[in-house]
């Protein structure tokens, strides 16, 4: 009793949510290369992501309920779907839901791709956090990009921690929008001595890395996105009476006598 | 000579400062927007090196990103640290960016039976400790459960009351009393889960499979079965216990148009009298209960409101508003002995008022 009680806990709506999970889902025709992505995609977010083994045979911009009773069966909030079709060849379509009913979805094209297993040294230890890098002035210039970027971050952003260590920041994920391309590649930072306490930065390149274009798009109304951004009253930070900041930084008060 | 020597050291601290900043500084046109909660940095400058690149442009994107993640890992060296079991540590702010929660919001629960009735009555939790003396084993114990102090159930004589059946079994007695006071509890904790469930789907109003429906809903279900018969429930046998129902009548009764002339003659004059009398026609029996319902809204409403200030300005302010006896507004209405006795009285709503504070006034529900 106890037990289910503590399920149906987890699942129901909270303040502060849960680290959102992801399912990574296989299509009718999912060629080599869409596996390989969606199992090193699998990798980075363990333990946050669960690969189907089994094909699945939807089609995410026809028919959303499928993959909408596999997210409330599941409880995950996250997914990614490969296909293959000759028409879309290496296709793959990341998307996040509200309410268990799809929010944005957003379809990539894989055109250039190294897999983990292709790169030496690359490990991947569970449940790091990785720091995230969009670089491109076009992730903020259309409505379908920035909220690629949104989509991006709440995928791999991992759980959410007050602390960090700081010997433990290890992988750096960086976007780049360049020509309608979207270049993602992962690196492990390496620190060098510089001469103050702030380290110097080298790069070491590890797996996966991908060439993604931007094919269709199904974004969710405008309403519905601000609703489900909606931030609860008592999460927001409460505001002290009678202090006001200038322009400058200086600190006034008022005192009533 | 010393004041040169002096000068020129401070130049050359400054110029070593410079040169170590300098390995680690990066130079943008545009400065990165960071949200250093979610470990993320965005780089709004247009990416210019790379357009020039060929189709393989690695070693420029290389550069590009280590010089970004040197202005992150920059940002993020700046943050303040604590060491923790030989590591440092930084304490990284709130996250920024908004992104979509997983989950609509959590709708508030109705409050249960006894949060309303506590809420109107000002009633709060007393704050109660752990630990109990116990004189009988000669120390301290817990207040209820494991080994508490004074258990109940272990004891191994009951006196049997002057007017019970000595025969009765005293100990079966408070074994059965206990089980029906847990029943009674369940039944409650069900009762308010099930209200608030139904607050959580409000679509399924006034639609109920039989097996849930409520008692006033079977019996309005007896009362629609009982006059759908074609002789409109005239000839239709009630069971040897059921009373008559009450309140089936009609709700208004109108007057028939044109009757009874001298009785509507006497209305209209009685009404006119009233609009133009100058005192108020009141009645103080339904006046006085409204008064003090009211009144005992406003003064739990205003216990709760200090006792939240007080919590919020650690004390200060609660205690010494209180040490005047009760809020003293209220002073002036009520008369006397009332002021002092908010909390001390029974909790039920037919508690006992000296009938003495106001004339004619009595307690009605």
């Amino acid at each position: 009793m106890k037990r289910v009680k503590r399920f149906l806990e987890k699942r129901e709506p909270k303040l502060n949510e849960n680290i959102k999970n992801a399912i990574l889902i296989k299509g009718g025709n999912a060629n080599a290369t869409v596996t390989q992505v969606l199992k090193d995609v699998c990798a980075l977010k363990k333990p946050y992501g669960v690969l189907y083994k089994k094909k699945n045979v939807t089609r995410p911009f026809e028919d959303q309920t499928s993959l909408e009773l596999l997210s409330k069966k599941s409880d995950c909030s996250l997914f990614m779907f490969g296909s293959y079709n000759k028409k879309r060849p290496n296709n793959l379509v990341i998307g996040h839901m509200y309410d268990y009913h799809v929010l944005d979805m957003i379809e990539l094209g894989i055109e250039n791709f190294v897999s983990l297993k292709d790169i030496k040294n690359s490990k991947c230890p569970e449940g790091t956090k990785s720091m995230l890098i969009f670089a491109g002035d076009d992730f903020n210039v259309t409505e379908d990009y920035r909220r690629l970027k949104s989509l991006l971050t709440d995928f791999f952003r991992g759980p959410t921690v007050s602390n960090i260590c700081l010997a433990g920041l290890e992988y750096v994920l960086h976007f780049t929008a360049l020509n309608g391309k979207i270049y993602f590649r992962r690196y492990k930072l390496l620190l060098k001595k510089s001469g103050c306490r702030t380290p110097w930065i080298e790069l070491e390149e590890i797996g996966p890395s991908l060439n993604l274009v931007l094919r269709r798009t199904h974004l969710a109304p405008d309403d519905l996105y601000t609703l489900s951004v909606k931030m609860p009253k008592a999460l927001k930070p409460k505001k002290k009476k009678n202090i006001s900041n200038d322009t400058f930084g200086t600190t006034y008060g008022r005192i009533h006598m | 000579m010393e004041g040169q020597s002096v000068e020129e050291l401070l130049a050359k601290a400054e110029q070593d400062e410079a040169e170590k900043l300098q390995r680690i500084t990066v130079h943008k046109e545009l400065e990165l927007e960071f949200d250093l909660g979610n470990l993320l940095a965005s780089d709004r400058n247009p990416p210019t090196q790379l357009r020039c690149a060929g189709p393989t442009p690695e070693a420029e994107l290389r550069a590009l990103a280590r010089d970004n993640t040197q202005l992150l890992i920059n940002q993020l060296w700046q943050l303040p640290t604590e060491r923790v079991e030989e590591a440092i540590v930084a304490r990284l702010p709130e996250p920024t960016t908004r992104l979509p929660r997983e989950k609509p919001l959590p709708r508030p629960r109705p409050l249960t039976r006894w949060q309303q009735f506590a809420r109107l009555k000002g009633i709060r939790p007393k704050k109660k400790t752990n630990l109990v003396w116990d004189e009988v084993s000669g120390q301290w114990r817990r207040r209820w459960g494991y080994q508490r102090a004074r258990d109940d159930t272990k004891e191994w004589l009951i006196e049997v009351p002057g007017n019970a059946d000595p025969l009765e079994d005293q100990f079966a007695k408070r074994i059965q009393a206990k089980k029906e006071r847990v029943a009674k509890n369940e039944l409650n904790r069900l009762r308010n889960l099930a209200r608030a469930h139904k607050m959580q789907l409000p679509s399924a109003a006034g639609l109920h499979p039989t097996g849930h429906q409520s008692k006033e809903e079977l019996g309005r279900a007896m009362q629609v079965a009982k006059v759908s018969t074609a002789s409109v429930g005239r000839f239709q046998e009630r069971l040897p216990k059921e009373k008559a129902p009450r309140g089936s009548g009609k709700k208004r009764k109108f007057q028939p148009l044109f009757g009874d002339f001298a009785a509507e003659k006497k209305n209209q004059l009685e009404l006119l009298r009233v609009m133009n009398s100058k005192k108020p026609q009141l009645d103080v029996t339904r006046a006085t209960n409204k008064q003090m319902r009211e009144e005992d809204q406003e003064e739990a409403a205003k216990r709760r409101k200090m006792s939240q200030k007080g919590k919020r300005k650690g004390g200060r302010q609660g205690p010494g508003g209180k040490r005047k006896g009760g809020p003293p507004s209220q002073g002036g209405k009520r008369k006397g002995g009332l002021g002092g006795k908010m909390n001390s009285g029974p909790p039920g709503l037919g508690g006992k008022r000296k009938g003495g504070q106001r004339p004619g006034g009595k307690r009605r529900k």
